[in-house]
C-alpha cells in the first residue's frame, strides 16, 4: 500500500482547507523559483525521466509531448488544463480542484514555463460549478501572493491563469473539441494534422494536459524523477488516483501506486466487492470507454497502461467500475451506449449514425428481442465505426460493446435462447 | 428587445471578457450565455440569445448553434429547483432508478414538466462526474450524493418545506473518501 | 515536389497537395461527399478514407497532406469496407425516396451507393425524420435526406459571407437550419442547392418540374449583370426550366447569382409575341409587314436630327452592331446605350472596363471601391473580392455608403470629397495605397451620371497615375459595368461623344427629338420621352411597350445565338436554348429587315454574315487576352481646374437587386425574393 508520505494529493478528501495557507503547509509553492531557475529544458528532461504518462486517458508520455512545443518567443504558446472530466466513472480531477487546487496552479506555472507559455486556461466542466468557484478563489489567492501573474514567484516569468467553464458536453474533453469550445464554438473535434502543438488555441502552439498530469508536476520536480519512477513498473510509473465505483462496499477515490493489482486495489481501499470477490462478474477498469474484463482476468491483472492493454482493455482514466453477479451486463453496456449516442458531436458520419444504431440494437438484446445474427451485425457496426472517425469518441463507443461480447457472448446467446431476457 | 444584462451580470460579463484576447470576444460566448441564463430564471429566451450575440458581435445562428449543442443551456423554462438525476452506468449500478422514482413521485411523472408552483422540474442526465458517490443528483449548482430513495425524497420535501439542506454526501462521508475509512 | 506511391505506382506531386488531390492526379477517383474544392475542408463524411502504409487507421484523404515517400492505397479490402460502412451509415436514416426526389438522376448519394455501397441494408430500426425548414422562396428543404456534410454552412460562411446557416443540436439530432428559419439574405444563396450532394436542399421554383434526363441542356452566357457568368440552360420543349452554373475559373468559378438562376420564369410571362401599332391611342396587333412599314415610315418622316437611337442592357452584340450601322447609314448622331445617364466622353475601352479582370482580383494587394455596391451590382465579383480578402486580409477602402459588402473594409467616407483627401495625402488610406504593389480601384456607374461626374473622373485619373494602379504588368483601374450589353455597346460606339441620355431627354422636351427607337431600352425614364414617338423593340410588356407607338417583339437571351462582352471586355458566345414566343423575332432580323426596307443592301442572310462583318470592322473585340492587361489611355489631358464636388450622397443605381431588368421584373420568383428581403429588413 502506498504510504502516506509518498502520496502527492494529501488533501484529496478535503480534510483540510484548500486555502493557500494550508497549501503552503502541505508543501506547495515551496521555492518554486528554484525549480524554474534550473531552466525549461531541465524541467522537460525531468518529466521525461519520471516516465509520467498523461492521466487524461490516452497515456501519452508527458515529457515527450511537451518537447513538441516550439520555443519561439514570437508565438503565443498556450497550456490548457483539461478539467472537463466527463468520462463515466471518473471523478478524480474534481477532488484535486476542490481540495488541492494550488498543486494544479503551481503545475500550471511550471508547465507553462517549460513550454514557454504565458497564458494558461483551465477548462472545467460546467457542472462543476462549486469546484470552479474554489478554483477561481485559489487562483485569486495565488495572484495575490505573487505566485502567478507578472514575474510569477519572482522567477521573471509572467503567467496568467484563467478558468473557462464548459456547459455540458463530454466531447469537450477531447482536446481539439476543447479548443473549439474555448474559441466560442460548438465543441466539434478538429482534424489532425495540424496538431495543437503547431496550431492550437487561436492558431497558436498549444498543449492540452489533464488536471492530474499537471498537478503532479511540482511534486515530481521537487522529489525527483527517480522518486516518481520508483513506483509502478517501467513505463508505467508513479502514483495514480483511482476512482472505484459500482458494486463495492466502499466506493472511493484513492491515490495508489501505479501497477497495483486490481484485486488489491478493490479489497484494500474499496472494502471489496459486494458479496465478496467471488460475487464479481466483471470490471470496467478505466472509465466507460474501455472494454470490460471478466472476473478471471480481474483476479490478477495489474492496474497500469501496458498490463491492461495486454488484456485488450486499458487504464483510461483509471475509473474502476465494478459489477457484481447481479448485474445485467447488457443493460449496463446499453446504458453506456446511450451515453455515447447522447454525447456524439454529430460531425462525422460513422459516429453520428453509428452510436444510435448500436444503442438501439443493444436495447433490443436487453429485452430479449434479438438473435446471434443481430449480435454479429452489432459487432460489424462497431468495426465500421472504430478507426473511421475524426476523434476517438467513435472508438470509445465501439470498444465497450466489443468487450462485452468478447467475454460474455456465449452467456448472452444462451440467455436469448432461454428467453430469460424478457423484460 | 427586452433582455439586457443587469449591473451584476455586467460585472460578471466584463470579468469574463477580460479572460480572452481582445480580438477573440467570441470566446466569451459560453460565460455570457451562463450569465444570461442565471439572470433569466435559469433558461435562455430568444431575447437572451440575441442580446449575447449582439454583445459579442456574433451572428445569431452561431450563438444558437452553441446554445443547442451544450446541454446546460435551457431553451425552455425550468423549475426554481432544477433537479438533474444522473442515470449513467455507475449511478445506475447503485440504484439511480430509485432516485428517479422519488422524483417522479414528488415532482412529476414526466421529466421536464415544470410543477404548477414553479418550484421544480427534473430530468435524467448523463454522468455528472461524482461516480464514487453514486447515485447522485444536481439541484441548480449543488451536488447531492450517496443517495437512495429515502434521502432523495427527504431532500425534495425539504425544498418544499424550505428547510435547510446538507449539500454533498447524504451519508455524512467526507468527499470521496471511503466510508469505512471515514469512520 | 514530393515523391509518393499510389497503389504501388510512383508519382511526383506538388508539395501542398492533399492525398485526395494527388490521387486525382494519378487518375484514381476518390469518392467524397463533404469535400468541395471551393470550400474549406471539413473531413466529416469519412467517405474518402484511404490506407496509408504505416498509419494505424485509414486516413481521410481530403484533409491529409502528402508526405515524401508516402505509400497510399486506394483499392484495398479495408478501403472498400470503410466506404461500404460509411455508405451504410449514410443510408440508415435516409428516406430512400428517390422516386419523389428532385435530386434523383443527379444525386451523389444515389450514384455512390451504386458504385461503393454493399447493396444491402441491415437497418431495421425506425428511421429518423426531420422537420422541413423554411429557408426562403428559393430553397426547398427535405431535411430528412440531409447527410450533414455541412457544405451549405461552409458556402454561406465562406463564399456568400452571410453567417446564416448552422447545424443545430448534436449527435444524431443534428439539424441544418437558418436562425429561426429565416430566409437566407444573400444574392448567392441558391448555390447551396447545387452544393447539396443529396436532395435535402432543392430548388423551390423548380420543384417537381422535370427530371434531369428529360431536359435539353444548352451551354450559354448569362445577361442579368455584366459579369457574363457561364451558365447552362435546361429546357423542356420550348420552356426554360432552369438555369445552372457552368464552371469557369476566370469568371464565376462555379457560382451564379440567384437572379441569374431564377429570373428565368420571367421569360414565360408578360411576353410580347405579336407586333403592335398604336392607333387612336390604342395598341392593336398587326402583322410584321405592317409593323415594319410603320417603322420605316416614321424613320423617313423625321430628319436624322429628330431621331434618337437608344439601346438597352440585354442586347446581343450582333444586333447592336447592325443598329449602329443603321444609325450611321441614316446619319443619326443621337445614339445612346447608357440608360442610367453616364456622361463621360469615353475615348478608349480602358476607361470603362474592368481592366484588372475578375480572376486577377486575387493578385491585388489593396482595393479601393468608389461608388459601387459591388454586392448588388456583381455578386460574383463581390464573392471574388471576399475570397481574396479572406485569404490575404488585404486592405479594402470604400468611398460611398457604408454598405454590407460581406467583408470587412475601411469606410473612408460617404462623400466623394474623400477622393481629394486621397489626392492630397491627408487620408490614412494613402499609406495602404503607397504600400501596395498591385492596387486596384473599382469605380461604380452610380457616380458617372452626375453633374460633377467629369470632375470625379478627372480626380480619379489623377489618383490612378499618382499611385501604383498602372504599371508594366498591371492595370488596376476598373469601372464595374452593370449591364450585359454595355461594354460591347460602348465598344461599338453606341453613344455620342459629349452626349448623354439627359441631353436626349432635354432635346425631346425641347421638341428637337421627335422619334425614339428603343431597342431593348427598358430602363430609361419613359415619362421624359412622352413628347416623341416611340418605336419599341423588346421582349416584355414592360414600361417601354406601354408608351410605344410601334412594338416589334424580339427574342430574349435564351432564345437566340449571340455575342456578349462582359465588364472585363471578354467576348463570349451565347447559344439558343429555346424559341421566341409567337411571332417574336430574333433581334438582328428585325434591324436587318428595317435596313432592307430602307434599301441599305447589307446582304445579310444569317448571323454568320454579321459576325464576319463585325470581325472585319471591330477585330479588336475578338482579341481579348486573359493573360495580359490592356494599356490605360488617358481621357483627360489635364486635371479639371475646378475640383468642387457636390456633397450629396451617392444615388446607387440598383434599388432592388431582384428587379433590375424586364425579365427579372416579370419573374414571380424574383418578386418573391424581393418581398422576402423587404420583410427581413423590416
Ligand atoms: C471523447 C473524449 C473525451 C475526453 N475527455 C477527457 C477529459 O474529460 N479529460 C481529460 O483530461 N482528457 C480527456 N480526453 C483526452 C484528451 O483528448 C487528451 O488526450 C488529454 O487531455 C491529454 O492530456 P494528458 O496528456 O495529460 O493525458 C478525452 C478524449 C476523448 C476522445
Ligand atoms: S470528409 Fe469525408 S468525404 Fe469528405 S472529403 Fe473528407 S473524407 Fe471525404
Ligand atoms: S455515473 Fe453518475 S455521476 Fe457518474
Amino acid at each position: 500500500m502506498l504510504s502516506n508520505k509518498d502520496k502527492i494529493f494529501t488533501n484529496l478528501y478535503g480534510q483540510e482547507s484548500f486555502g493557500l495557507k494550508m497549501a503552503y503547509a502541505r508543501g506547495d509553492w515551496d521555492n518554486t523559483k528554484a525549480l524554474m531557475s534550473k531552466g525549461a529544458d531541465w524541467i522537460i528532461d525531468e518529466v521525461k525521466n519520471s516516465q509520467l504518462r498523461g492521466r487524461g486517458g490516452a497515456g501519452f508520455p508527458t515529457g515527450l509531448k511537451w518537447s513538441f512545443m516550439p520555443r519561439d518567443p514570437e508565438k503565443n504558446n498556450y497550456l490548457i488544463v483539461n478539467a472537463d472530466e466527463s468520462e463515466p466513472g471518473t471523478c478524480k480531477d474534481r477532488d484535486m480542484i476542490r481540495n488541492d487546487p494550488q498543486k494544479l496552479i503551481e503545475g500550471c506555472l511550471l508547465g507553462s514555463f517549460a513550454m514557454q507559455a504565458h497564458k494558461c486556461y483551465i477548462y472545467i466542466r460546467g457542472e462543476y460549478y462549486n469546484e470552479s468557484v474554489v478554483l477561481e478563489k485559489a487562483i485569486a489567492e495565488a495572484y495575490e501572493a505573487g505566485l502567478i501573474g507578472k514575474n510569477a514567484c519572482n522567477s521573471g516569468w509572467d503567467l496568467d491563469v484563467y478558468v473557462h467553464r464548459g456547459a455540458g458536453a463530454y466531447i469537450c474533453g477531447e482536446e481539439t473539441a476543447l479548443l473549439e469550445s474555448l474559441e466560442g464554438k460548438k465543441g466539434q473535434p478538429r482534424m489532425k494534422p495540424p496538431f495543437p502543438a503547431n496550431k492550437g488555441l487561436y492558431g497558436s502552439p498549444t498543449t492540452v494536459n489533464n488536471v492530474e498530469t499537471i498537478a503532479v508536476i511540482p511534486t515530481i520536480l521537487r522529489r525527483g524523477a527517480s522518486w516518481f519512477s520508483s513506483f509502478g513498473r517501467e513505463k508505467n510509473t508513479g502514483t495514480k488516483v483511482f476512482c472505484i465505483s459500482g458494486h463495492v462496499n466502499n466506493p472511493c477515490n484513492v491515490e495508489e501506486e501505479m501497477s497495483i493489482p486490481l484485486k488489491d486495489l478493490i479489497e484494500k481501499h474499496a472494502g471489496g466487492v459486494i458479496g465478496g470477490w467471488d460475487n464479481l462478474k466483471a470490471i470496467i477498469p478505466g472509465g466507460s470507454s474501455v472494454p470490460m474484463l471478466p472476473k478471471h482476468i480481474c483476479d490478477d491483472v495489474l492496474m497500469d497502461f501496458d498490463s491492461l492493454s495486454a488484456v485488450k482493455s486499458g487504464l483510461g482514466t483509471a475509473a474502476v467500475i465494478v459489477m457484481d453477479q447481479s448485474t445485467d451486463l447488457v443493460k449496463a453496456i446499453a446504458r453506456i451506449a446511450y451515453f455515447y449516442k447522447h454525447e456524439s458531436c454529430g460531425q462525422c458520419t460513422p459516429c453520428r449514425e453509428g452510436t444510435g444504431w448500436m444503442w438501439r440494437i443493444l436495447e433490443k438484446i436487453a429485452v430479449g428481442n434479438s438473435s446471434s445474427a443481430e449480435i454479429d451485425k452489432l459487432l460489424d457496426v462497431t468495426k465500421q465505426i472504430e478507426g473511421h472517425t475524426i476523434c476517438a469518441l467513435g472508438d470509445a463507443a465501439a470498444w465497450p460493446i466489443q468487450g462485452l461480447f468478447r467475454h460474455f457472448r456465449d452467456e448472452i446467446e444462451e440467455r436469448l435462447k432461454k428467453g430469460s431476457f424478457a423484460a | 428587445m427586452s433582455f439586457a444584462f443587469n449591473e451584476k451580470s455586467n460585472e460578471l460579463a466584463n470579468n469574463a471578457l477580460a479572460k480572452y484576447p481582445n480580438d477573440r470576444k467570441q470566446s466569451a460566448v459560453m460565460p455570457f450565455l451562463d450569465i444570461a441564463q442565471r439572470q433569466n430564471d435559469n433558461w435562455l429566451s430568444q431575447d437572451c440569445i440575441e442580446y449575447v450575440a449582439n454583445q459579442l458581435e456574433m451572428p445569431f445562428i452561431k450563438v444558437w448553434e452553441v446554445v443547442t449543442f451544450y446541454t446546460m443551456y435551457n431553451t425552455q423554462p425550468v423549475g426554481k429547483n432544477f433537479v438533474q438525476v444522473c442515470t449513467t452506468t455507475p449511478c445506475w449500478l447503485r440504484g439511480s432508478e430509485h432516485v428517479v422514482r422519488a422524483c417522479k413521485e414528488i415532482i412529476s411523472e414526466n421529466p421536464k414538466n415544470v410543477s404548477a408552483d414553479n418550484l421544480f422540474s427534473w430530468m435524467e442526465v448523463e454522468c455528472l462526474g461524482a461516480c464514487v458517490n453514486a447515485p447522485m443528483i444536481q439541484i441548480n449548482d449543488d451536488f447531492y450524493e450517496d443517495l437512495n430513495y429515502e434521502t432523495t425524497k427527504n431532500i425534495l420535501l425539504s425544498l418544499i418545506d424550505g428547510k435547510p439542506l446538507q449539500v454533498g454526501s447524504q451519508i455524512g462521508r467526507q468527499g470521496s473518501k471511503g466510508v469505512s475509512d471515514a469512520k | 515536389m514530393k515523391k509518393i506511391k499510389i497503389d504501388n505506382a510512383e508519382i511526383e506531386v506538388e508539395d501542398h497537395l492533399t492525398i485526395m488531390q494527388a490521387c486525382e492526379e494519378a487518375g484514381k477517383e476518390i469518392p467524397r461527399f463533404c469535400y468541395h474544392d471551393k470550400l474549406s475542408v471539413a473531413g466529416n463524411c469519412r467517405m474518402c478514407l484511404v490506407e496509408v502504409e504505416g498509419a494505424p487507421k485509414p486516413v481521410a484523404s481530403c484533409a491529409m497532406p502528402v508526405n515524401e515517400g508516402m505509400s497510399i492505397r486506394t483499392n484495398t479490402e479495408k478501403v472498400k469496407k470503410a466506404r461500404e460502412g460509411v455508405m451504410e451509415f449514410l443510408l440508415i436514416n435516409h428516406p430512400l425516396d428517390c422516386p419523389v426526389c428532385d435530386q434523383a438522376g443527379e444525386c451523389d448519394l444515389q450514384d455512390q451507393t451504386v458504385a461503393y455501397g454493399s447493396g444491402r441494408s441491415r437497418f431495421d430500426e425506425n428511421k429518423r425524420s426531420v422537420k422541413e425548414k423554411h429557408m426562403g422562396p428559393l430553397i426547398k428543404t427535405y431535411m430528412t435526406r440531409c447527410i450533414h456534410c455541412t457544405r451549405c454552412i461552409r458556402f454561406a460562411d465562406e463564399v456568400a459571407g452571410v453567417n446564416q446557416i448552422g447545424a443545430l443540436n448534436r449527435g444524431e439530432n443534428m439539424e441544418i437550419s437558418t436562425y429561426l428559419e429565416k430566409t437566407i439574405d444573400s444574392e448567392l444563396s441558391a448555390n447551396v442547392i447545387d452544393l447539396c450532394p443529396v436532395g435535402a436542399l432543392t430548388s423551390k421554383p423548380y420543384q417537381f418540374e422535370a427530371r434531369p434526363w428529360e431536359l435539353k441542356k444548352t451551354e450559354t452566357i448569362d445577361v442579368m449583370d455584366a459579369v457574363g457568368s457561364n451558365i447552362r440552360v435546361d429546357t423542356y420543349g420550348w420552356k426554360v426550366k432552369r438555369v445552372l452554373p457552368r464552371l469557369n475559373e476566370d469568371i464565376n468559378e462555379e457560382w451564379i447569382s440567384d437572379k441569374t438562376r431564377y429570373a428565368c420564369d420571367g421569360l414565360l410571362t408578360q411576353r410580347l409575341d405579336e407586333p403592335y401599332i398604336k392607333k387612336d391611342n390604342k395598341l392593336s396587333v398587326v402583322d410584321w409587314t405592317n409593323a415594319l412599314s410603320e417603322t420605316t415610315k416614321y424613320l423617313m418622316e423625321y430628319s436624322p436630327d429628330e431621331i434618337a437611337f437608344l439601346s438597352g442592357d440585354l442586347c446581343d452584340l450582333e444586333t447592336l452592331y447592325l443598329y449602329k450601322k443603321l444609325s450611321v447609314a441614316l446619319n443619326i448622331s443621337n445614339v445612346e446605350c447608357r440608360q442610367e445617364g453616364c456622361n463621360i466622353p469615353f475615348t478608349h475601352r480602358s476607361q470603362y472596363s474592368f481592366n484588372t479582370k475578375i480572376a486577377d482580383i486575387e493578385k491585388s494587394d489593396c482595393i479601393l471601391i468608389i461608388g459601387s455596391n459591388v454586392r448588388q451590382e456583381a455578386p460574383i465579383i463581390n464573392a471574388r473580392i471576399r475570397k481574396h480578402k479572406l485569404a490575404t486580409n488585404l486592405p479594402i477602402g470604400v468611398i460611398g455608403a457604408n454598405l454590407d459588402l460581406t467583408y470587412e473594409y475601411k469606410h473612408l467616407s460617404e462623400d466623394l470629397n474623400a477622393l481629394l483627401s486621397l489626392l492630397d495625402g491627408s487620408n490614412d488610406f494613402v499609406e495602404k495605397l503607397l504600400n501596395a504593389k498591385n492596387p486596384m480601384m473599382i469605380v461604380g456607374n452610380s457616380i458617372l451620371n452626375r453633374k460633377d461626374s467629369l470632375t470625379i473622373f478627372s480626380i480619379i485619373e489623377e489618383l490612378i497615375f499618382k499611385f501604383n494602379f498602372l504599371h508594366n504588368d498591371w492595370n488596376g483601374f476598373n469601372v464595374l459595368q452593370i449591364a450585359a450589353a454595355r461594354t460591347g455597346a460602348l465598344d461599338l460606339g453606341l453613344y455620342k461623344q459629349n452626349g448623354s441620355l439627359e441631353k436626349i431627354y432635354r432635346a425631346v422636351e425641347d421638341n428637337q427629338i421627335k422619334l425614339i427607337i428603343a431597342l431593348g431600352a427598358d430602363e430609361i425614364n419613359f415619362d421624359r420621352v412622352k413628347g416623341a414617338k416611340v418605336i419599341y423593340i423588346g421582349t416584355h410588356g414592360d414600361k417601354g411597350a406601354n408608351c410605344a407607338d410601334v412594338i416589334l417583339p424580339s427574342a430574349a437571351y435564351t432564345e437566340k445565338d449571340g455575342i456578349y462582352i462582359n465588364t472585363e471586355g471578354r467576348l463570349q458566345y451565347a447559344f439558343k436554348a429555346s424559341f421566341p414566343p409567337g411571332n417574336a423575332k430574333e433581334d438582328w432580323k428585325i434591324i436587318n429587315e428595317i435596313g432592307n426596307r430602307l434599301g441599305l443592301n447589307w446582304n445579310i442572310v444569317d448571323l454568320a454574315n454579321i459576325r464576319s462583318m463585325l470581325k472585319k470592322d471591330f477585330a479588336n473585340l475578338f482579341n481579348f487576352d486573359s493573360s495580359s492587361y490592356i494599356q490605360y489611355e488617358r481621357l483627360l489631358a489635364n486635371k479639371a481646374s475646378n475640383l468642387n464636388l457636390c456633397t450629396s450622397n451617392i444615388d446607387y443605381l440598383i434599388k432592388d437587386f431582384y428587379l433590375t431588368n424586364v425579365i427579372a421584373r416579370s419573374s414571380k420568383t424574383m418578386a418573391e425574393c424581393s418581398q422576402a428581403r423587404n420583410e427581413l429588413s423590416e
